[in-house]
């Protein structure tokens, strides 16, 4: 493996192993993501998609193994270190994870309040754009419980891009948006890795949108507690080994050859 | 299966094992938890343009305003009820006038504080805990902690800081309302002229009595906020841990605030307060 290859890692898993109290959720796991894939996890309900994503941003200790973002360990890393690095990347939740007692512009606002040395009136620009983006323009002043649960995901990538991170995590990004709204955010996605360069890592059910968006897909699997399947979709949908791959990644053809 | 038996021995001792771990376990995170709160606090002294007025203001509110009107309605009734009490047994000697002494040192010492503090359980250290936990479950927690934004600094500084400065207030109007209502008893039940009353209450406490009091509500303070935002972010991730987690804010808080109470009591009378 030559010294370039390992340079554009931008995140980096071995070995790991992951759960809650004494049960293991996934085992041994080991990929990593170059520098502007958009690379996503797949997996049936329940395997530990969103369980791996949760270790991989820092926020529970794995059971063994590390975790380099950005080539540092944010497994071993103390407090302040972990903080800084978590700064560096955005991550939009399952639920939405909007403050509730912020409305959404306040939501979008507040990295930019605490890590900017940005006037409002700056602030109140960057916000506005970043929720047109999302295509929430006119609620900044609506608080999350005021809106439905599809607008509150778009809210929490708004909040998530405030800070121009060049590496995004998403959990779920499109499940509960109508199609259209959901082809909208793959087009987002597809931007922002072409004019910010941005590398992506998104947890998905939406098979539609694997095949737009992803450059290499993992494949979780609920009984082997592991990878069942890496590569790009198509090779994978065409070529996979294992059967069970095939199959969930054509059910996407077969829904939309019925359309 | 399983079959019902008596409780043995053996049964009853791993019940006490059992309970014990418990216990020791949550003296563990108490520690642990009044120990990184103390650091964020200290943080906070050094850099207090990180305080988060506006949701500190919010708090005071909800803990200090919204509260008065029944912080003054209980403290009144205890007032009553004490001088009721305290006067049918002077009655029997005569010495009516005493009533006015034990209404006041009861009230001071003991009852405003802690009959705020109680209130205080109920209304703040509840919200607290169920604001967190359900936080917790909207991931909420996980998001500020990827912002890089410390959660104790985020959420549990308001509402500390709010508590710290409301509980002593709400104590002071408690008070008042307290010998409002001793007086009230002396007044009507035992025909004590109200300036005889007002006279005697001035004569026989003190300041340090009354600072006694203050100091006890700032305790309270402490362990009510800092208990109900604990059990918050100990809460499990569903609607009903969030429920349990409530529950146990309120419970664990009574029992620490009357702890302390008794702790405090004994050290002011070693001290010779
Ligand atoms: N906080 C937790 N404590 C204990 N077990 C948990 C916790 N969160 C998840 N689990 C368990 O871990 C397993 C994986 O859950 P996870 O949420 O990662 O699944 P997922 O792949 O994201 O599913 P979905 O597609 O439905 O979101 C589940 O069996 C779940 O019961
Ligand atoms: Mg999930």
């Amino acid at each position: 493996m030559s010294v370039q290859q390992t340079d554009k890692k931008i995140v980096e898993v071995t070995n790991l192993t992951v759960g809650y109290g004494k049960n293991v959720v996934l085992r041994d796991i080991n990929f990593s993501v170059n520098t502007g894939e958009i690379f996503v996890i797949l997996g049936g309900s329940g395997c530990g998609k969103s369980t791996l994503l949760k270790h991989l941003i820092g926020l529970y200790q794995p059971f063994v193994g590390d975790v380099l973002i950005f080539g540092e360990n944010i497994v071993t890393a103390g407090e302040t270190q972990k903080s800084l690095l978590m700064r560096r990347f955005g991550v939009t939740y399952q639920s939405g994870a909007l403050f509730g007692s912020l409305t959404l512009a306040e939501n979008v606002a507040l990295p930019l309040e605490e890590y900017t040395r940005k006037s409002p009136a700056e602030i109140d620009t960057i916000v506005r754009e970043k929720l047109r983006l999302v295509d929430l323009s006119g609620f900044e002043d609506y608080l999350p419980a005021e809106i439905s649960g599809g607008m509150k995901k778009r809210a929490g990538l708004a909040r998530a891009m405030a800070l121009d991170p060049t590496l995004l995590f998403f959990d779920e990004p499109s499940a509960g948006l109508d199609p259209i709204t959901s082809a909208e955010l793959d087009r987002l996605i597809l931007r922002l890795r072409r004019e910010l360069d941005t590398t992506i890592v998104i947890v998905t059910h939406e098979l539609d949108s694997v095949f737009t968006v992803s450059d290499r897909v993992i494949m979780l699997d609920d009984d082997t507690k592991g990878i069942i399947a890496e590569g790009t979709p198509e090779a994978l949908r065409k070529h996979s080994a294992n059967p069970w791959v095939r199959e969930f990644l054509n059910r996407s053809n077969m829904k939309r050859k019925q359309a | 299966m399983k079959k019902k038996t008596m409780p043995t021995l053996r049964d009853f001792v791993e019940g006490i094992g059992k309970a014990s771990t418990i216990i020791r376990c949550d003296c563990r995170d108490m520690i642990a938890f009044t120990g990184d709160l103390t650091l964020t606090l200290l943080f906070i002294c050094r850099h207090p343009g990180k305080i988060r007025w506006r949701e500190t203001l919010y708090y005071m509110d909800l803990c200090g305003s919204q509260a008065l009107p029944i912080v003054l309605m209980i403290c009144y009734l205890m007032g009553l009820i004490l001088g009721f009490q305290a006067a049918v047994q002077m009655q029997k000697f005569g010495t009516e006038i005493f009533v006015a002494d034990l209404v006041g040192f009861s009230i001071l010492k003991e009852l405003g504080p802690l009959m705020v503090a109680m209130i205080a359980t109920g209304r703040a250290g509840s919200a607290f805990a169920a604001e967190i936990g359900t936080m917790k479950v909207n991931e909420e927690i996980d998001a500020l902690s990827t912002m890089g934004l410390s959660p104790m600094r985020f959420l549990v500084v308001p509402k500390m800081l709010a508590m710290l400065v409301t509980m002593p207030v709400l104590t002071v109007f408690g008070d008042v309302a307290g010998l409002l209502g001793g007086m009230t008893v002396g007044v009507t039940m035992l025909d004590l002229p109200m300036v005889v009353y007002y006279n005697r209450t001035i004569e026989v406490l003190s300041p340090t009595v009354f600072n006694l009091g203050l100091v006890k509500s700032v305790v309270f303070a402490f362990l009510i906020a800092a208990i109900g935002c604990m059990r918050g972010f100990q809460s499990e991730n569903d609607a009903q841990g969030v429920g349990r987690a409530t529950t146990s804010a309120v419970v664990t808080s009574i029992f620490w605030v009357v702890v302390a109470d008794a702790i405090l009591t004994m050290l002011f009378s070693v001290l010779g307060f």
